[in-house]
């Protein structure tokens, strides 16, 4: 049983016009087991949120604190995030040339585990969570997110998901640019990685369409750097009716 | 042929060809200071194929096969009676590479090289070179590419860290005739390579790529030169390098000139350098003469970076450590290159001292 908890949570970033506040205070409890979906409209900071957790190096933190099961987890270095059991999956992938999507996976296996993997159990696993996820074996030995379509990176995150099992997954807009099928082949990855591992997920969205596949347990509003309304998901389907008018202030 | 014997005209570092080059640190390769040995280094490791023979000929039967205003080679040409010739006979057809290796030198004197490698018509063959330990050596490498012919020449430069190593690597490529050539730069004080090709015939076509990682102190310049001086011909060059610790350097120059003669001449080069650490310089010169404008392509582009954070951030977040993370792009950046060598003991060998140079270098 896992908890992260994200108390008063402040973020800037640098721009030429010196640092803007992007989160202006954000709590958040997300435990083992269950999904928390992130709704607001774009700018409104989700990704900031997102990133801020993972440790990307291009946000401040200006105040608050985040805490998994305890332990400071801004004190902590991106890999150490990870290794605590915080897996972000990304909007936009990055791609890594000249390196394979097999030694990737085997890399941060090792890294997480702190020793290799059993290599013949490993190949079974990776194999396994291609075929639930419709990836053709090629992709083992293509580069990192080199040349994937949209939906192929989506689904090689999901795959990760899978395989590295943390604790808590933050999915930012992983709907975004999918078909319907990809959008359902990626949805059953994720439901499947909470049934097996009871993982905490806060999924990231513009749109209720993925609400439909991955139910959440709870629905949080997201506009201008805050959370600004809070449901079960009944909210998610006033939010399809009616958008986000009523939170953007002009 | 030429027989320079004095007035050799030592350079100053004011020309072209020499401006990157820091001459007090060639051993006197150069300016007739080093003390010549009579050493012949270069030996056939691999086991003998029928249709491949490897011999010490005279030189006075065995004249070079171009021409060179190098001031080096010249020296080269002047000193050496004789000349190691690796024969690949007509036809010939090799699935294994051919290994040729250097056996130890020596720090106190010069070896002055003359080398031939000939491919006959319609022969297909990987040649590769190894050179490692430490010595001083002034190489003269002539490849003839016949018609129909073609070869992979791998040069593997993982020298110890005294070495200094002048070489000029010239192709000329036959009609239809297909040369490529991967140099790998890893090791030694100084290495200054001239990798060049000039087309003899129509059809011919080339491929120089290469690598080269330098730590502190060491200095590594490559310079290349296609000459496109026949219709129809196509050349393609791609370097990469990486650049860790202070004082590190390294030069690139790419020279490509398409002759009025050169119709229908194809040729991209690139040269990628990526910057680990300060201190480090790494100079980049794509030159591209054009003296027709019916041609197929001709292009260059030439950049210089450091890590890219959205690369290390990504790895990281999967657990990744700083240090794990920066080999793993390091690695992945060569690996289009080495990758080409095709021998499996060879790239891990290649990778691994990357790996070793990355973690001395602290980068």
């Amino acid at each position: 049983m896992s908890t992260l908890e994200i108390r008063g949570l402040k973020v800037s970033v640098d721009t030429e016009n010196g640092p803007i506040e992007i989160l202006k205070g954000v709590d958040l409890t997300i435990k083992s087991g269950e999904t928390h979906a992130i709704m607001g409209p774009n700018g409104s900071g989700k990704s900031t949120l997102a990133y801020s957790i993972a440790g990307h190096p291009k946000y401040n933190i200006t105040g608050g604190t985040v805490t998994l099961d305890g332990a400071d987890v801004l004190e902590m270095t991106v890999d150490e995030r990870a290794k605590a059991g915080i897996f972000l999956a990304m909007q936009y992938p990055v791609e890594v040339p000249g390196v394979s999507v097999s030694n990737f996976l085997r890399t941060a296996v090792t890294a997480l585990r702190g020793e290799a993997p059993k290599l013949r159990t490993w190949v079974g696993d990776v194999k396994a969570a291609m075929e639930a996820l419709s990836i053709d074996p090629s992709f083992a030995q293509r580069n990192v997110n080199e040349g994937f379509s949209g939906g192929e990176k989506k689904r090689h995150e999901i795959m990760q998901l899978e395989l590295l099992k943390p604790k808590i997954a933050i999915l930012d807009e992983t709907d975004s640019g999918l078909d319907v099928d990809a959008l359902r082949i990626v949805s059953e990855g994720v439901n499947r990685a909470k049934a097996n591992d009871a993982i905490g997920v806060v999924l990231i969205t513009h749109y209720t369409r993925i609400l439909r596949y991955i139910k959440p347990d709870f629905v949080h509003v997201f506009a201008n750097g805050k959370i600004v309304e809070e449901g079960g998901p009944e909210l998610a389907d006033k939010l399809e009716a009616n958008g986000y008018a009523e939170y953007v202030t002009a | 042929m030429t027989t320079l014997t004095t007035n050799y005209l030592t350079p100053t570092g004011r020309e072209e060809a020499w401006r990157f080059t820091p001459l007090k640190r060639l051993g006197g390769l150069h300016d007739g200071t080093a003390v010549v040995a009579d050493r012949h280094s270069l030996t056939l490791t691999s086991a003998p194929v029928a249709g491949v023979s490897f011999a010490l000929l005279s030189a006075l039967d065995t004249s070079p096969i171009s021409e060179s205003d190098d001031v080096i080679v010249a020296r080269i040409r002047d000193f050496a009676q004789e000349v190691s010739v690796l024969t690949i006979a007509a036809n010939t057809e090799v699935a294994q590479p051919i290994f040729l290796k250097r056996t130890p030198g020596a720090l106190d004197s010069a070896e002055f090289s003359r080398v031939l490698i000939r491919v006959e018509n319609h022969a297909r063959v990987t040649v590769i070179i190894e050179n490692s330990g430490d010595t001083h050596l002034a190489e003269d490498l002539e490849i003839s590419v016949a018609p129909g012919a073609s070869l992979t020449l791998v040069s593997l430069q993982e020298w110890g860290s005294k070495s200094i190593h002048a070489g000029r690597q010239h192709a000329v490529v036959d009609r239809d005739a297909t040369f490529k050539s991967i140099v790998v730069t890893i090791g030694g004080s100084l290495v200054r390579l001239l990798p060049t090709v000039e087309f003899a015939a129509p059809g011919a076509s080339c491929e120089l790529l290469g690598v080269y990682f330098a730590t502190s102190g060491q200095f590594f310049e490559h310079r290349m030169f296609v000459d496109h001086k026949v219709p129809n011909a196509k050349s393609r060059v791609n370097y990469k390098g990486a650049l860790a610790g202070d004082q590190a350097h390294t030069v690139w120059i790419g020279d490509v000139f398409i002759r009025a003669a050169a119709e229908g001449t194809d040729t991209y080069e690139l040269n990628r350098n990526l910057l680990l650490s300060d201190g480090a310089r790494a100079d980049s010169v794509p030159n591209l003469e054009i003296e027709t404008g019916e041609i197929v392509g001709a292009g260059h582009a030439s950049t210089t970076g450091r890590f890219d954070d959205e690369q290390l951030f990504y790895l990281m977040s999967r657990g990744i450590t700083l240090a794990d993370a920066r080999r793993l792009v390091v690695r992945g950046f060569f690996n289009e290159i080495i990758s080409e060598i095709g021998d499996e003991e060879i790239q891990t060998r290649l990778m691994d001292r990357i790996d070793s140079e990355l973690a001395k270098a602290g980068a």
